[in-house]
């Protein structure tokens, strides 16, 4: 009965039988964001509300449009590459990473064995980085703000870090076509081992303030599940469909760039929920610092970029390449006639699919439901709106 | 006419009135600096430390900025109890000091009911936050006020079962009889079941961490002071909320600490630090816990807070209606016990329950 406010109405009729007067009831139209504290950007829910109880939601987007893949047609490929970590801006380096890895297969071109290595490193520090943001929102959206700063405090060493090798602490611009822009500055190995010894230690002491608390455990287990077979049906990638037990990991299925030469686990969850979703990041960052510190150990000498004629034509033809970013597989699909531009280009993106999850996923909950929901599907506006 | 006992009930009354407006304001500005400087401190970094020596002045430059800001009132608000909400809301931590001993002389009215009298004017509280839920006209402010109606409301309940403990362990509805009654030990030392239910459902009376959900910042944005700006929400954001913690712990240090009483002197500093002591205790629940949720929070008043409540009451007035001469001992050894087993035991308990819960929503898919 609850939740089917037209069937109050019929019970209001009966009510007039007896002498007391029609009872109106109407669910209550709640519009939450686009600015709103914790819709990670300008994500737009519109709410039908009975009480606190969620009967329906219908997720508004494109408050963020930039018209990306328009812009990529209109742009040489080197300059399309200066923009495109501004997609996803807390995860930049994948975004340049499925970009140039196209143009790569486009151009058949072979990447230095060291420029593989420095862009695995690059990227691990980064999927850090965008774990960190994902595991304070998430904890924001609880109510929790300690682990926010703990994060934040952590995110700021990470940061650093990747502001060594690429001279900015978000839109990295790094990436190149055949390889990378800088090779390592002096004493970035040093402060990278110190890194990869302070770090495994604080991701303890974030287990230790959230996993065990009751609190915790009663605001996301069994808080939004999605079954494996909902997750394919869906297209969800990455860790939220890693949360529901599949073990689909690009790194591992596609084995691109320096990958297959490292050991390293893939988490999965077993049930699906805001938990799992919140173990299986944290058990990611771990493998990611292990993978850094392989990539370290093993570094190659050698060339990090191979020499490219001043203006790119790529040889007319389509090219497809997808990488594991933080939230799942970011995909760029480029189509070239020849030119000096991309003929076409597409760009998928895992928050756009997981946004697509929400209206199922959130319905018959409580409000405060709602934020823990998109707190643990880790969505972000700038990659879904494009 | 007795001029003399006039006068003497006016400059009462006066002096009544600046002690409970200053501990308030004094609260509303000592409270939130050391708040924000401790929850730095937890959340590894330094907090405001520029204004001033230790950034001491930082409350006072945020009350400055808040006064000068300009007084809005949304068109849509009922304009009368927009304006008037906050003033309501403030009657209760103000009033609530009459009857507090603030030390061995110094009662601003001590009255032969005042336990009574704290629970009346303590219930008034939700008033101020329903009013201004409801006159901003904003659904979020909407939602913000309704939930701290059905909370409070709640968990009065188990905070008034544990005030009648206090007071069939004194035999007296005066807090003056209460602290007398506390010369050899402490209540708190007897009946920690008592007071563990205190400091838990006074915390949910004053909508803190992590009971915080009338203004949860993530799903309300701020609950029922949405619409608030300027010297309105400085009154609900620092004078009612630290007005009402320190009033809680005035009244929770009375009741089981012993009030103003304190080894080699009685006097009001022993209250004072019981009072830091105890909101130190909300400083760091708020740095500690994320925040329940609805259903949550109602099952825990409803399905342990108040049965645990009623045991303890029930074995109390038993105890010491059987064997009047050493109840005391009886009722610490088995609210003691009684307080482990439920630390011990709840969480345990309450996982278990939530495993379940989350098996039933894998099968529900």
């Amino acid at each position: 009965m609850r939740g089917h406010p037209e069937k109050w109405l019929d019970d209001g009729e009966n009510l007039s039988g007896f002498g007391s007067p029609v009872l109106h009831l109407e669910e209550m139209l709640l519009n939450m964001g686009p600015q709103h504290p914790s819709t990670h950007g300008v994500l737009r829910l519109k709410l039908h509300l009975d009480g606190e109880l969620v009967i329906s939601v219908d997720p508004v987007i494109g408050y963020l449009h930039r018209g990306f893949e328009k812009l990529a047609e209109n742009r040489t490929y080197l300059q399309f590459l200066a923009m495109i970590s501004r997609l996803d801006y807390l995860s930049g380096i994948f975004m340049e990473w499925a970009y140039v890895r196209s143009v790569e297969q486009l151009m058949e071109l072979e990447v230095p064995c060291r420029a593989e290595h420095l862009r695995v490193i690059v990227a691990e520090i980064n999927r850090i980085i965008s774990h960190h943001v994902a595991l304070g929102d998430f904890m924001l959206n609880l109510g929790s703000w300690t682990p926010f700063f703990w994060t934040f405090r952590d995110r700021e060493v990470a940061m650093d870090l990747i502001e060594m090798v690429t001279g900015q602490r978000m839109m990295y611009n790094y990436m190149r076509i055949g390889g990378v822009r800088y090779d390592l500055p002096d004493g970035f190995e040093e402060k990278c081992r110190d890194f990869i010894k302070y770090f495994p230690p604080k991701i303890d002491e974030y287990e230790k303030l959230i996993t065990d608390n009751e609190i915790f455990l009663s605001r996301t287990l069994g808080i939004g599940v999605i079954s494996p077979e909902e997750a394919f049906s869906y297209g969800l990638s990455g860790t939220n469909l890693r949360a529901s037990g599949v073990k689909w990991d690009l790194r591992r299925v596609e084995g691109y760039s320096a990958y297959p030469q490292f050991d390293f686990e893939i988490p999965v969850g077993q049930w699906g929920d805001a938990f799992d979703r919140y173990k299986v990041r944290i058990e990611e960052m771990r493998q990611s610092v292990r993978i850094i510190e392989q990539a370290l150990d093993s570094l190659p000498g050698g060339p990090v970029n191979v020499q490219l004629p001043p203006m790119l034509r790529p040889p007319a033809g389509s090219a497809y390449q997808a990488v594991e970013s933080p939230r799942g597989e970011f995909g760029c699909y480029l189509e070239s006639d020849g030119g000096l531009r991309p003929w076409r280009a597409k760009l998928r993106d895992p928050s756009f699919v997981a946004i697509s999850m929400l209206p199922k996923l959130m319905a018959g909950n409580k409000i405060a439901d709602i934020v823990a929901i998109c707190g643990s599907l880790d969505v972000l506006m700038g990659g879904t709106d494009r | 006419m007795d001029y003399a006992a006039i006068l003497d009930t006016l400059v009462r009354i006066l002096f009544g009135f600046l002690i409970a407006v200053a501990v308030v304001m004094l609260s509303a500005v000592v409270f939130p600096f050391s708040m924000r400087r401790l929850w730095g401190f937890m959340g590894d970094r330094l907090g405001p430390n520029r204004v001033g020596p230790q950034g001491f002045f930082q409350p006072i430059a945020d009350g400055l900025k808040l006064f000068i800001k300009e007084d809005i009132t949304p068109s849509q608000a009922n304009w009368l109890l927009f304006l008037a909400a906050p003033a309501v809301a403030l009657v209760t931590p103000t009033l609530m000091q009459v009857v507090i001993p603030f030390g061995e002389n110094y009662t601003i009215a001590d009255l032969n009911i005042g336990l009574i009298y704290i629970v009346a004017v303590g219930s008034f509280g939700v008033t101020g936050l329903l009013l201004g839920g409801w006159a901003s006209n904003n659904k979020y402010s909407l939602l913000g006020g309704l939930r701290s109606a059905a909370q409070m409301i709640s968990y009065e309940i188990p905070l008034i079962i544990t005030i009648v403990i206090v007071a069939i362990m004194t035999g007296s509805l005066s807090l003056n009889s209460v602290v007398g009654a506390q010369g050899t030990v402490w209540f708190g030392a007897v009946q920690p079941m008592a007071f563990f239910i205190y400091i838990i459902a006074g915390v949910a009376e004053m909508n803190r961490t992590p009971f915080d959900l009338p203004e949860a910042e993530s799903e309300l944005v701020s609950g029922y002071m949405t619409e608030y700006g300027g010297m309105r929400f400085a009154f609900y954001a620092a004078l009612i909320e630290w007005g009402n913690a320190t009033v809680w712990a005035m009244v929770g240090s009375t009741l089981f600490l012993g009030g103003y009483r304190g080894p080699w002197f009685n006097s009001p500093v022993w209250l004072a630090l019981k009072v830091m002591v105890m909101v130190f205790v909300i400083i760091w629940f708020f740095s500690t816990f994320p925040r329940l949720q609805v259903d949550q929070l109602m099952s825990f008043a409803w399905k342990v807070m108040i049965p645990l409540s009623l045991f303890n009451l029930l074995v109390t007035g038993v105890l010491l209606t059987v064997m009047p001469d050493n109840a005391y001992y009886a009722i610490a050894a088995i609210s003691w016990v009684s307080v482990v087993l439920f630390i011990a035991l709840f969480p345990r308990v309450l996982k278990g329950n939530l495993l379940k819960k989350r098996l039933r929503a894998m099968k529900g898919i």
